[in-house]
């Protein structure tokens, strides 16, 4: 969808300042969007790269590429740096700092100084993670189980929790500063029930970043203290509980998956009914769904430790909870679908990711459930069932959501569009690559092959083959946002809301001024109040009658949407 | 028809040729157990899966924007619809969970007549001890048709012990002992994999399950035995002289080892316990910790200085202590070696006992407590 007549604003956030300082001393909530824009797409490309070389190694049953210790290098900084350094401020660092008070009709978030100070802390936490690479890497895997990170291991634990423990400040701070503006900056007019559901889910994102991250900062500090003062905490040679590390680290870890997904929930909010021009239906339900997720997810930690000799009782009331915590995210999937009934669906690039998050979503959820079942864990634990689990979370989930935000508030963002024909093909490209790299896993994964293994049995061979080949596909896909995304920036065709969609963000100039809004804009109706043409008559021969293209304004508000 | 009969058995030697797998191996009585819930949950999250699929997919075709400025219809969706999907999946779940729960629950513990396996994982291999004495390293034989109670713990770090086929799976964790039962049904080899990533060689901590038919079993026992735990943890109870305080007289200085296990005990706390193959084990590396009620804290810990499995030992001694010392009647150690059984791959069933004879009292640590002291009867110090 291409709009005529579209010129760039004169003076705007991008061009309103020069230099380096303008950049690294800025105070503007949309320059450190993009400063975290800049910093997680690299650390994107280095844990994918580690992806690869993982999935190159599985190509066959031996150790033929590299040896274990350098494999399990490369499965640790692949998870640590993902994990921790792009999937967690993915999407509330970048789009969320961009688009927060854009969305809200604010000039900035509450604390623009220590937003920068939060990047600041993001980019400390990156170079210990980056020299750790560089001076030999960490062989922990992600979760730097003890004893083994704080004894056994002979590699850069140190460094590496340190880096994971500042990263979590910047995490805080970020989910603080959200927090405060959400509350505090709305435009006038702009009641709880009138915001955009990214709002509401980037808020519960918060609440969980603020309230879980300094249990993993303590964790990792503990792990750091046990390996250099031998002070026994963990390791039970020293007389610690090592039980007692996973309850401190998953107490963090798992409401982090929610970290990492909900802002994509909130992002497909947004997307679903940008390409129906339609509310999306159950708005309240959706909204309320993300706070439920918030609290739930603190309370179901213990189903990652089923098999970890934890009692059967406390067992049986985490599973209990992990399949409350399931609701929720069902009724957001049932409301998606709900929302397609009878809209106006285009199929523009971050419509087709939409459509792909909510397909792998709903699967990705659905075999959590599996998880979730003690019975079927015990087959289950630890096996490659898990890793396509929530590789269909964290890939097909998060990381779709990210890049279907991108496409859709890329011309907010720059004022111009990316090649629309492109766009799709690397969305098609992705889906394809990611469900060929991820659906052999859960075949394999019943079969029994444990995670974190270069070597494995040589009837694992074919499937693990299959998964090699889609990761490739999907490397491809994610190679060409980057390629046509830098293109746009000079050469994309200058859009100021090509999708035509609702919302205070498209309301000012695209790149909006380094004040937002000229004018301090006034909300006097719910969010995606798009207008609608009265319930279409019978069809006549096959072919649809009365009036495609009423003239807006004819039907007012979607009414189906009014529930509660 | 001929050609689809030809493409059909192409595919077959396609499928062979690869050997690709899609199921594993049921070869427990839990494993048709986790199978059934497992297709139950694979035809409900499936079937769920493909509908919401194919309704998008149907929606987003059928309302596509066929012009460029087409609005959304009107359209009146019931909110009995939101209860709806909030109510129905909720009760789904709780079957999910319900059966899953039940499922766990019911296995959790092992039955009474289970035969006791011990288990060491160390980085990186696994070792068991059957009662009997027998030793394997990275192979476990079983008998088909009887249950089969592993107890592990591990050396150093944490590891699982996962037999895909059996589908079980536990963790196995430094200095505290954990279980696992399964009872195999039929005979054959299967993987056992470690599946907590433990290090440099996790992915080659792996190793055989063999179930045997129960004769079969049988004979390799007989070829296999060094003498039984039991009486290995006896002659290592002497040497330590644990028999100095725990004599079972009116002044003794230790309590009264026969009959404990699985017997309540009162410990100066106050608390009542019971006396399983954790406290046991605790009471021998760390005595201090739960002390019973009427005895003094005077007993040297043995942490650092016993081996896991000489730990195994004596643990087993003190479970096969009838009423009296003099009462233990341990499992006579197999007297004529068998031949090994026929068909059997000498390298992988390798018994660590055929290859190292010794007992392992030998193998005794010389401790720097008063522990080590020769066996006089009082002319110890109150070591308990």
């Amino acid at each position: 969808m291409i709009e005529e007549n579209v010129s760039l604003p004169r003076i705007h956030y991008l061009n309103s300042h020069y230099g380096w300082k303008s950049w690294l001393l800025t105070t503007d909530h949309k320059r450190i969007g993009l400063l975290y824009m800049v910093s997680i797409t690299l650390m994107f490309f280095l844990g994918g790269f580690f992806a690869l070389l993982i999935r190159l190694e599985l190509l066959t049953p031996q150790a033929d590429m590299f040896n274990a210790d350098t494999y399990n290098k490369f499965f640790t900084l692949h998870g640590v740096i993902l994990i921790f350094f792009f999937l967690v401020p993915s999407i509330p660092a970048t789009l969320g700092n961009f688009l927060i008070p854009l969305m809200i009709g604010a000039k900035d978030v509450a604390f623009p100084k220590l937003n920068l100070l939060s990047w600041y802390i993001f980019v400390i936490g990156s170079l210990f993670t980056l020299w750790v690479v560089a001076v030999g890497g960490i062989d922990t895997g992600w979760t730097f189980y003890t004893p083994y990170s704080t004894t056994f291991a002979n590699t850069h634990v140190i460094a590496a929790t340190l880096g994971v423990f500042f990263t979590g400040f910047s995490s805080i701070l970020t989910g603080l500063n959200f927090i405060v503006t959400i509350h505090k900056m709305r435009a006038p007019g702009l009641t709880w029930f009138r915001l955009p559901l990214f709002i509401w889910s980037l808020y519960a994102t918060s609440i969980i970043q603020v309230l879980a991250t300094p249990v993993l900062g303590i964790t990792m500090v503990l792990v750091a203290v046990e390996r250099f003062a031998k002070v026994g905490i963990f390791d039970p040679a020293l007389g610690g509980d090592p039980i007692l590390f996973q309850h401190m680290f998953w107490f963090y870890s798992h409401p982090a998956v929610y970290i990492m997904i909900l802002p994509s929930l909130g992002v497909v909010s947004e997307l679903i009914s940008a390409f129906t021009w339609k509310r999306v239906f159950g708005y309240k339900f959706v909204a309320v769904s993300s706070l439920m997720i918030a609290i739930f997810s603190f309370i179901v930690w213990g189903h990652h430790m089923y098999v970890s000799s934890m009692s059967i009782y406390a067992g049986m009331l985490f599973s209990i909870l992990s399949y409350l915590v399931a609701v929720p995210s069902a009724v957001k999937v049932f409301n998606w679908t709900a929302t397609l009934y009878k809209g106006s669906v285009s199929y523009d690039t971050p419509m087709l990711y939409a459509l792909g998050f909510i397909g792998l979503f709903t699967i990705g959820g659905l075999t959590g459930l599996f998880l979730a079942s003690m019975g079927l864990d015990r087959h289950l634990h630890d096996t490659y069932f898990v890793i396509a689990h929530f590789h269909l979370i964290m890939v097909g989930g998060a990381v779709m959501g990210y890049f279907g935000g991108l496409h859709y508030w890329w011309p907010k963002m720059f004022g111009r569009m990316y090649p629309e024909w492109w766009g799709r093909l690397s969305a098609l490209i992705v889906f394809v690559g990611f469900n060929l790299s991820f659906f052999p896993q859960f075949i394999i994964g019943y079969l029994g092959m444990p995670r974190r293994y270069h070597v494995y049995a040589p009837e694992f061979q074919v499937l693990n083959v299959m998964s090699t080949a889609g990761s490739s596909i999907l490397g491809v896909g994610y190679l060409l946002p980057l390629v046509y995304f830098i293109w746009s920036l000079r050469y994309g065709k200058v859009a100021a809301n090509p999708w035509k969609a609702k919302g205070l963000e498209w309301e000012t100039a695209s790149p909006p001024p380094p004040e937002n809004f000229l004018e301090q804009p006034i909300v006097t109706e719910e969010a995606y109040n798009y207008p609608t043409r009265p319930a279409q008559p019978v069809k006549h021969g096959g072919k649809l009658t009365g009036g495609f293209a009423q003239p807006a304004g004819t039907a007012g508000k979607g009414r189906e949407a009014e529930v509660v | 028809m001929m050609a689809l009969t030809v493409s059909t058995a192409h595919f077959d030697r396609l499928v062979t040729a690869f050997r690709v797998p899609l199921f594993p191996e049921q070869a427990s009585t839990h494993a048709p157990n986790v199978d059934a819930l497992y297709f139950f949950m694979l035809a409900v999250c499936g079937g769920v899966s493909i509908s919401i699929v194919l309704l998008i997919l149907f929606f987003a075709v059928k309302y596509r924007r066929r012009t460029p400025d087409q609005l959304a219809e009107e359209a009146h969706v019931p909110i009995a619809l939101e209860w709806a999907w909030i109510i129905i999946p909720s009760l789904f779940f709780m079957s999910f969970f319900g059966w899953g729960a039940w499922l766990y629950f019911q296995d959790a513990k092992a039955p009474q007549d289970a035969l006791e396996i011990a288990c060491t994982g160390r980085q990186w291999m696994w070792k068991f001890q059957h009662p009997d004495g027998q030793r394997e390293i990275n192979t476990l034989h079983v008998p088909v048709g009887k249950p089969v109670k592993l107890v592990m713990v591990s050396e150093d770090v944490i590891h699982s012990m996962f037999v895909p086929a059996f589908r079980i799976h536990m963790d196995v964790i430094p200095k505290r002992y954990t279980e696992v039962w399964f009872q195999a049904t039929k005979p054959g080899t299967y993987h056992m994999f470690c599946s907590q990533y433990c290090g440099t060689e996790h992915a080659n901590m792996i190793g055989s399950v063999i179930a045997l038919e129960p004769h079969e079993y049988q004979t390799w026992l007989n070829g296999a035995a060094t003498g039984s735990l039991a009486l290995r943890g006896e002659a290592l109870f002497n040497k330590l002289a644990c028999n100095g305080c725990h004599t079972g007289d009116a002044e003794a200085r230790g309590p009264y080892l026969p009959g404990l296990y699985g017997r309540n005990v009162q410990l100066t706390t106050g608390e009542v316990i019971v006396a399983d193959e954790n406290y046991i084990r605790e009471s021998i590396i760390k005595p201090g910790v739960k002390i019973a009620a009427g005895y003094d804290n005077i007993m040297p810990g043995y942490d650092g200085q016993l081996t896991e499995e000489q730990i195994i030992e004596l643990v087993a001694y003190i479970k096969h202590l009838g009423k009296k010392y003099d009462q233990f009647e341990p499992v006579a150690p197999p007297t004529a070696p068998a031949p090994r059984p026929a068909g059997q791959d000498p390298d992988q069933t390798l018994p660590i006992g055929n290859v190292r004879p010794s007992v392992p009292a030998e193998q005794v640590p010389t401790p720097t407590s008063p522990a080590a002291t020769p066996a006089v009867p009082g002319s110890r110090p109150t070591s308990n």
